[in-house]
């Protein structure tokens, strides 16, 4: 026995994660029978929360470097109201739409990444006043919600990529193709380039040395303030990107877009088994974090708890429930 | 050479001032009521005359603003101790307010349906079932961030998100209406006294506050768990208990609020009721020039800030910013405030003042 090599504290936390998940996903398809099996079920869940994914593997990197930042929620509405704004009333360009969408996520994420990294300020209250500037400047953008009618818009939110061999024969008899959205290839894209920058980089291990203990990452020879502000710079990129990829989802500016979205975001961290407390985390735990999640919610949707409350409280109490087994995991490693 | 003691003797003062935890907010009151002075002096007029119901009260924006700042006033009572004793701050008031509000109307319309024609229970009991609901939803807070020893914002995060959800889930997403004027008087005014009764709640409550810190040990034990827990506990205090208690206190301050709250309108509106509250609160804590990490605090400078804020926010009505777009000003309010007490750039601009003060001399 001694041999063999003791989970770490990732692993395990990783491992908790993806079995839940397949406990829940297959708990679902026996009891609730309604679609779960379809393939398509499944990359519904991946059209729907392309963007929560991606805005996930932001928020867990800055939470490696033991920061959080809760404004991503209101930077995603910010984004899609100015995006829709050039789009429908200046006649704007689309990549040009991309381009601002990216340059207010950096703006965002050099900011406050520079107000954490370089002036030490705690990152709760920095993002809260972000959340509440982005909040506040997108109903001064604009306020009544409209749908986008720009045409090359509306074809690159229609287009949708067909996957060979998971489509299903629906109730008329007819094979409809299985698909997914645009959003969702950017999304994997994220995930795979995320997960190699945290393995196999210098900055990616310098993220796990920032937040695991700042004393020895400096004596390490890490410049922890540079190493801050690029997670904080970065989750911002990633902010921006997953506003865009929000937007063609919805394909709407509106005030209420990414509402309550950063929440979902660090609740799926948090059950990816990224620690709050910093140096611990994972974006594959992430990914699985946003599916858990996703299903839970199709699970109280499907189960006849339809109403809208339903979805807070469970989020919530899935919140809590991970925190307090961090909680209890971290107080024994301590002991031990 | 008497003049020169007289200046520096004045010099003095103002350095002693500066130094003073309420001169921040002082000279945000000073800033704020010198621009409304320059828009125009009418702002300050308070008149005596009868309202609607033929009640003579005293009207005007400078009884608005003490009238609706209430709230936020017995709110920063609570967050200033959090604060102080966690060096955290709780961002789930708003919807724990939601909570409370939604309780106390539960209890007031019992099983007579959402519109009942008279209360069913007595204020007093929605009240202090109000109270307790708030406290036991504090007590889960202090549970999570003492025992737990999960951050104050993370763990007040679970409140925040479901709160509201949880606040429409207990009168079953209906809206409860109190018909009797009676439930009205804690948010408006009662008939034959000129104040708003919230600023006389909100005196009450500053007057408990000032005889509990007073008489009992509390400020000095939750300060001493702020600035040092481990000396704190090899002292003799219980610094887990102290966090705990914090935010029990913080509960009861929401409830208080929540009343407040429900009364000015006589029902609940779960997604809009103390909106953003929490963000003013924290904001209140910060302008009293407390800090945010934890330790000292001065209650005055704290109370005297939610006025203030309260203050900035009439101001900004006044130049017709509408209430959506409010957050994104207060959140540069905020991003200043809270750069210019960062303690390295602090240090940094007193450097520069030694270096020019060091210049001046050898000029001289």
């Amino acid at each position: 026995m001694k041999n063999k090599k003791k989970l770490s504290d990732s692993n395990l936390l990783l491992l908790i994660t993806i079995v839940i998940f397949f406990v829940m996903y297959i708990g679902a398809v026996v009891f609730l029978k309604g679609g779960f099996l379809r393939p398509q079920a499944f990359l519904n869940i991946l059209n729907t929360n392309a963007a929560l994914i991606i805005l996930a593997s932001g928020m867990s990197l800055v939470m490696i470097t033991g920061g959080i930042d809760i404004s991503v929620g209101g930077q995603m509405a910010l984004i899609s109201m100015c995006c829709a704004v050039y789009l429908d009333y200046m006649g704007g360009n689309i990549f040009v739409s991309i381009l601002i969408a990216l340059a207010i996520g950096l703006a965002f994420g050099a900011v406050m990444g520079f107000l954490v990294a370089y002036l030490d300020i705690q990152p709760f209250i920095v993002s809260l006043a972000g959340m509440f500037f982005a909040r506040g400047m997108t109903t001064i953008v604009h306020t009544a919600p409209f749908n986008v009618a720009n045409e090359a818009f509306t074809k690159l939110k229609g287009t949708r990529i067909i996957v060979p061999g998971l489509g299903s024969v629906n109730r008329k008899g007819i094979y409809v193709d299985a698909y997914i959205e645009i959003g969702v290839i950017v999304a994997l894209l994220v995930v795979v380039l995320l997960f190699i920058l945290l393995k196999w980089t210098k900055l990616g291990r310098a993220f796990y040395a920032v937040g695991g203990n700042k004393q020895s990452a400096l004596m390490l020879g890490i410049n922890v303030k540079r190493t801050k502000f690029l997670a904080h710079l970065l989750c911002g990129l990633l902010a921006g990107i997953g506003g865009y990829v929000l937007f063609l989802n919805r394909g709407s500016g509106a005030v209420t877009n990414g509402n309550g979205m950063e929440m979902d975001a660090i609740a799926s961290s948090i059950i990816g088994g990224t620690l709050l407390t910093g140096g611990v985390g994972n974006i594959i735990g992430t990914l699985f974090g946003v599916l858990s999640l996703s299903t839970i919610q199709n699970i109280v949707s499907s189960a006849g708890f339809d109403e809208a409350w339903w979805t807070g409280i469970t989020i919530a109490g899935m919140l809590c429930l991970f925190l307090v087994i961090q909680s209890i995991v971290m107080s024994r490693k301590k002991s031990s | 050479m008497s003049d020169m003691k007289k200046k520096t003797s004045a010099g003095g003062i103002l350095s002693k001032l500066m130094r003073n935890q309420i001169f921040i907010p002082l000279a945000a009151l000073l800033l704020l009521v010198i621009i409304n002075l320059i828009a125009g002096p009418s702002f300050f007029k308070i008149s005596y005359s009868a309202n609607n119901a033929g009640n003579m009260i005293f009207s005007g924006y400078p009884i608005t603003i003490l009238d609706f700042g209430s709230e936020l006033a017995i709110l920063a009572i609570g967050m200033t101790l959090v604060t102080a004793a966690s060096g955290g701050q709780d961002i789930s008031v708003g919807a724990a307010i939601a909570i409370a509000g939604s309780v106390m109307l539960r209890v007031l319309c019992g099983n007579a349906g959402s519109r009942p024609e008279t209360m069913q229970a007595p204020i007093i009991v929605a009240f202090l079932v109000g109270c307790v609901v708030a406290m036991l939803f504090g007590a889960f807070n202090g549970i999570l961030v003492a025992y737990f020893k999960i951050q104050p914002m993370v763990a007040t995060l679970i409140l925040y998100t479901a709160g509201r959800s949880i606040a429409a889930w207990i009168n079953n997403n209906e809206l409860p209406i109190i018909k009797e004027p009676v439930f009205g008087y804690f948010g408006g005014t009662i008939p034959g006294i000129p104040i708003p009764t919230p600023i006389i709640i909100a005196v009450v409550c500053m007057i408990v506050t000032a005889l509990v810190l007073k008489f009992t040990t509390l400020g000095l034990y939750t300060q001493s768990v702020g600035i040092n827990e481990k000396s704190a506990r090899l002292n003799g205090l219980n610094p887990t208990f102290i966090k705990f208690l914090s935010f029990v206190i913080l509960g009861l301050c929401v409830a208080v609020a929540g009343l407040i709250k429900v009364s000015r309108l006589s029902t609940i509106n779960y997604s809009v009721i103390a909106k953003d509250i929490e963000m003013d609160a924290i904001l209140a804590v910060a302008l009293g020039g407390n800090a945010l990490s934890g330790g000292k605090f001065n209650m005055v400078a704290s109370i005297l800030g939610a006025y203030v804020i309260q203050f900035l926010t009439q101001t900004l009505y006044r130049f017709k910013v509408s209430s959506d777009a409010l957050p994104a000003y207060k959140a540069v309010v905020v991003i200043v405030l809270v750069v210019a007490s960062a303690p390295t750039v602090r240090e940094k601009l007193s450097s520069l003042m030694k270096s020019r003060k060091s210049h001046a001399k050898e000029v001289g």
